[in-house]
């Protein structure tokens, strides 16, 4: 059973990291539906 | 994790319930990655916002990590994602976010 499908998703993405909407497009077709999204930056 | 960050995911687990949400990371090193999963599953270890002491038990996981990358195509990871996970250290993020996850 797919871990996303179903769920909703936040998506707590980081400049230095990984984006928000970059992991948000990667998830477009795992059947989860993003509810949420960030991208923080720590300086 | 920002507090407006914090005060909306608790507001997603009390809308749609514990079991049904799922937070994703994508923190840039093991130490970060650590604090934001231990904020959302045993509660924000600085005590400075929503989540002080909200011991949400949510699921989190890193995008970097085997069980989100499985569910990605292959074409969709490599141009979205590709360098990152060769820069970033993947192990150690999962491993952090894992041994937070252990303890939901």
């Amino acid at each position: 059973m797919s871990l996303l499908k179903g769920k909703r998703v936040a998506v707590l993405g980081e400049r230095d990291g990984i984006a928000g909407p970059v992991i948000g497009k990667c998830l477009e077709e795992t059947g989860a539906e993003v509810v949420f999204t960030a991208t923080e930056c720590f300086v | 994790m920002d507090l407006q960050s914090q005060d909306t995911i608790k507001r997603l687990a009390e809308q749609y319930g514990r079991e049904n949400v799922v937070v994703i990371l994508g923190s840039p090193d093991p130490e970060s990655a650590e604090i934001a999963a231990e904020t959302v599953v045993i509660g924000d270890p600085t005590y400075a916002g929503p989540l002080a002491e909200a011991q949400l038990g949510l699921a989190v996981y890193h995008v970097l990590e085997n069980p989100i990358k499985e569910q990605i195509p292959e074409e969709m990871w490599e141009d979205q994602i590709g360098v990152m996970a060769d820069v970033l250290d993947a192990d150690g993020i999962a491993s952090a976010v894992g041994a937070i996850r252990d303890q939901a």
